[in-house]
């Protein structure tokens, strides 16, 4: 959709000049990207049309934009009475990034999803027993809030490096996610 | 194990009377053998990039997960560091700027959550706007085009067939090449409901694999958050990016929720996320529920396009404690996060919301009839709606059914898309629907509802509409209309709770404008063919200016939504924002008044109000009324029958005895008291504040073993010399919890927790300790009183 502004003038001058400003600041604009539509219901045996031109605002009324006029002489004042002329403005680049921008964050948040719940389990498999921090993942009680801390924190002390720090903050975050999913999925104590 | 340290607080005495004491005394010495690069630089400022990867220590003064925040302990926190700094800027200039500094951090803050807010808000509304195109077509010249964006600049569009160009195409025409007739229409319909599965199997898995904290509403989760409970991760950085992109896949898949209510919790996410940039924020719960507040207005704002409606929102929805500071900072985030919306532009004309109206037809006192009756249904509806969801969400929680969410959304899709597709007016997005009832008839208007039999000889100007007849296309709008109505209101009963980010003010504004529009067209069609009634005679003229149907759509859609949520001031303000106009006040009002009264007299809760009670949630709310004549010692724990209360001596006590009691009960405190003959209470301490400080005491102290006598007083107790060590450990305790009288009446002291924010009280007689009152208990007590399940209360 687009700006709309219906040139039967209603005061609203706060909106033209914040308008204004806001063409003062933005970079130059795809002339496509504004238009003025006309649109004019059946008048008499002619039928009902719309019209739209790349006009600028001062240019948009039924006079510039209704071109060929299908009436002559006097009757032209009549048939642009009963027209409705808006000036409509709209930005397409903003909507071609946005689009884009989400769509990839989407397909990497799916490769993730994809990666984590099926993937991975089949990697695992092949590397059985080569870190036993995977082991420890599965036997997180609550009875020691704080030996587990204690472990992590030795271990990673003994290879400090950022591969290492990557890899526990994942199985960090994937524990937690855990807690989450069975607080809300499978024991219903939150957000039921 | 690392205790959070600051060198300058060394040595320092804090008056006694402060209300808190836990965690203003730190340890002055480093504790050996653990790395403090963390906590000390996080106070500074400074920090390493990486140090987000460490696993954060716990520290004594944190909570835990699922516990309720400590009011009085956080704003005494804060008045300390207030005072630290002061008097630390009168030292050098650059302390000068730090104060500064940390004084303008509260606005900085807000500038960003504002800037953030609207920015997630206007992508939001713009891959919407997209993907819900994208289930009947796709736009041959820019597959990110949508339907009205790609026919733009077409110059093939003829008046009757306004909306349809070459460039967008639907799906069967794609395929087959063939755009009408039933094949094409059986291949439509099909990919239609294959499009809306997709999105919405994409966002559960989503929201299950990444963020399950993503689901559901979470506005009575923040209102709780906003009360003082902490829920670890509601607010973290994945539930806000996966709560943003589900949003879009739910609301696009047709299902019949908003997105509102998921705007204040994205918001929420981004005020948190700011919080941590400044550790005034980050590391006081008090304040950090402050800058929430202002975030949640942010939300609102953006969803409805009402910074002020959004203040207001706030003030009366979701904030617990709402300070004027907070009134003027929310406000300035949420004009920041308009502000920023409306320089997207997500829907092209610089307003802010799908559906602003702006006409300013008058309308008559006679009207208000309709208008009240609408009211009435906005009651009954909500009403309705509250009892009929929480069933169903009970159900959901206790039998099979919770088992299989994904299979649930998925069946849930299936069926609205089913039923949906061949109603034209189910068929578009919910808020084109709105749009499209709410906007009042030009002569231009090309819509069935618009199907009005004009006289075509008539030379009047554009705007003056007089009443006409109506033709077949309006009745046959208005049969389409009353099954959209029992659709939607049956469908949303299911949808608002899944598993899915899901929001109810769209589809109860939408069912309100259906019964409001529906309701307008009869009033304007009576007064057409009867306007010699009394009624009609002064006020409809023949030729002349007189119903407006899409007002009684606002007023219904108001009216619903008033009865579902309860809202009163900021409903009207909100309304009123959308319309751009202040002719409306008075049906608006009239209708959210007459709705909260009819709701009201079937149940005094809201919905949000529900889904706390649903959950057992920990909240006092402030709008209950405690008026029965029980006493604190109805109320207090010990019962009769119960174990004695777990109280901890003074010096008496050993380290082992100590963690027996912690083993043995799940108290989240103790009582200190001077003996137990006397029972003259000393102090409070708490289980956690305990549990840190022995298992530091064991690992670092020397001397410290299970026979260690524990202390709370100043002085080492006179003990043989044989004896090991003891252990202080005053400075856990809190010497001035608060204590009530056992004769003292519960309102009073449902008032005290209410104002104060407190999680316990002592009851005393006589200055002996008899025994203490819980939030719990409080909560459990009001439950009975009003004949409700006091079991359902789970947390404290």
């Amino acid at each position: 959709m687009s700006t709309a502004e219906r040139v039967h003038y209603k005061p609203e001058a706060a909106q033209t000049t914040e308008g204004a400003l806001l063409i003062s600041i933005s970079t130059a604009r795809n002339s496509e990207d504004i238009r003025c539509k006309c649109i004019c219901p059946p008048y008499r045996e002619f039928p009902g049309q719309i019209y739209k031109q790349n006009v600028s605002l001062k240019d948009c009324n039924c006079l510039h934009v209704v071109e060929p006029m299908p009436v002559e002489g006097k009757d032209v004042e009549a048939y642009c009475l009963r027209c409705e002329c808006k000036y409509e403005e709209r930005s397409s680049g903003t909507i071609k990034v946005t689009i884009i921008m989400y769509l990839s964050i989407l397909g990497l948040l799916l490769l993730y999803m994809v990666y984590l719940t099926l993937l991975e389990p089949i990697l695992k498999r092949r590397l059985f027993g080569h870190s036993q921090l995977i082991q420890n993942d599965d036997d997180v009680g609550d009875q020691q809030p704080f030996a587990n801390a204690h472990n992590v924190l030795s271990r990673s002390h003994s290879r400090p490096n950022m591969l290492n720090k990557v890899e526990h903050a994942q199985q960090r975050w994937r524990r937690q996610v855990q807690e989450q999913r069975k607080s809300v999925f499978d024991r219903h104590v939150v957000l039921s | 194990f690392h205790v959070y340290q600051t060198e300058a607080d060394c040595g320092r005495l804090l008056p006694s009377q402060s209300l808190l004491v836990l965690n203003s005394l730190p340890v002055c010495s480093p504790l050996p053998g653990v790395s403090s690069a963390t906590p000390t630089e996080e106070m500074n400022g400074a920090g390493n990039l990486m140090d987000f990867l460490d696993e954060p220590f716990p520290d004594v003064g944190t909570y835990e997960d699922f516990h309720t925040i400590d009011w009085l302990r956080e704003k005494s926190r804060d008045t300390d560091r207030h005072r630290k700094i002061t008097s630390k800027s009168k030292e050098s200039f650059w302390e000068l700027i730090k104060s500064l500094l940390d004084a303008w951090s509260g606005w900085v803050v807000m500038l960003l959550i504002g800037l953030l807010s609207g920015t997630l808000a206007g992508v939001i509304d713009l891959a919407v706007d997209w993907m819900t195109d994208l289930k009947e077509g796709v736009c041959l010249s820019a597959f990110w085009y949508s339907h009205e964006q790609c026919c733009w600049t077409s110059n093939e569009t003829t008046f009757d067939d306004r909306d349809k160009c070459p460039q967008w195409q639907k799906w069967a025409e794609l395929m087959t090449g063939h755009a009408e007739g039933a094949g094409a229409y059986v291949l439509n319909y099909f990919l239609y409901v294959l499009w809306a599965l997709l999105f919405s199997f994409l966002a559960v898995s989503l929201v299950r694999v990444f963020a399950p904290y993503a689901c559901g509403s979470g506005i009575p989760e923040i209102k709780t958050i906003l009360s003082g409970f902490i829920i670890r991760g509601y607010l973290g950085k994945w539930t806000l990016l996966i709560k943003t992109v589900t949003l879009v896949l739910a609301v696009s898949s047709g299902l019949s929720l908003g997105k509102e209510g998921p705007l204040v919790h994205v918001a929420c996410c981004c005020g948190n996320l700011f919080c941590s940039l400044f550790s005034k924020y980050s590391k006081n719960e008090g304040k950090r529920r402050e800058v929430l507040s202002a975030a949640a207005a942010a939300g609102v704002s953006v969803a409805f396009g009402a910074p002020i409606g959004g203040v207001l929102f706030s003030l009366e929805e979701v904030s617990y404690y709402f300070p004027l500071k907070t009134l003027w900072r929310s406000f300035f985030a949420a004009l920041v996060a308009a502000f920023t919306l409306r320089s997207i532009n997500p829907f092209g004309n610089s307003r802010l919301v799908l559906f602003y109206v702006e006409y300013h037809t008058p309308w008559y006192m006679a009207e208000l009839v309709p208008f009240i009756l609408l009211g009435v249904f906005g009651g009954l509806w909500g009403t309705l709606f509250i009892r009929a969801n929480i069933a169903w969400c009970r159900r959901r929680k206790t039998t099979q059914l919770g088992k299989y969410p994904v299979l649930e959304v998925i069946a849930v899709t299936g069926i609205t898309a089913v039923l949906a597709f061949p109603n034209p007016y189910t068929r578009r997005s919910t808020s084109e629907l709105i749009s499209e009832l709410f906007n009042d008839c030009g002569a231009l208007e090309s819509s069935q509802l618009c199907d009005y039999i004009n006289n075509p000889n008539m030379s009047r100007p554009v705007d003056d509409i007089p009443d006409r007849p109506a033709g077949p296309g309006v009745y046959n709008a208005l049969w389409q209309l009353a099954l959209a109505l029992v659709f939607k209101i049956v469908i949303t009963i299911f949808t608002f709770g899944m598993k899915i980010p899901s929001g109810l003010f769209i589809p109860s504004m939408a069912v309100g404008a259906i019964a409001g529009r529906i309701v307008g067209i009869a009033v304007e069609q009576m007064a057409y063919h009867h306007h010699d009634w009394i009624i009609f005679k002064n006020w409809c003229r023949p030729g002349a200016d007189c119903v407006t149907p899409g007002l009684y759509a606002m007023v219904g859609a108001a009216a619903c939504l008033g009865g579902v949520t309860r809202m009163t001031v900021s409903l009207v303000v909100i309304m009123f924002e959308l319309t751009g106009g202040l002719e409306y006040i008075v049906p608006l009002m009239a209708a959210a008044v007459t709705s909260k009264w009819v709701a009201d007299a079937f149940g005094k809760e809201g919905i949000y109000e529900s889904h706390i009670q649903l959950n057992g949630y920990p909240y006092l709310d402030v709008r209950d009324e405690f008026t029965h004549r029980t006493l604190a010692t109805d109320v207090m724990r010990p019962r009769r029958n119960d174990p004695p209360l777990a109280v901890l001596t003074q010096d008496t006590t050993t380290v082992e005895d100590v963690e027996a009691l912690i083993k043995d009960t799940d108290y989240n405190g103790f009582p200190v008291v001077v003996s137990r003959e006397s029972e003259r209470l000393i102090g409070f301490v708490q289980r956690r504040d305990l549990t840190l400080a022995i298992k530091t005491a064991r690992q670092k102290q020397d001397g410290v073993v299970s026979s260690s006598v524990v202390y709370f007083t100043e002085d080492a107790p006179q003990l043989p010399a044989s004896n090991p060590q003891p252990l202080k450990l005053r400075r856990i305790l809190n010497l001035s919890p608060f204590t009530v009288t056992d004769h003292t009446p519960m309102e009073t002291v449902v008032d005290i927790f209410r104002k104060l924010g407190l999680r316990q009280c002592l009851v005393t007689r006589s200055g002996r300790l008899l025994g203490i009152i819980t939030k719990k208990d409080v909560l459990r007590h009001m439950a009975q009183m009003m004949n409700q399940d006091p079991e359902s209360i789970m947390f404290n």
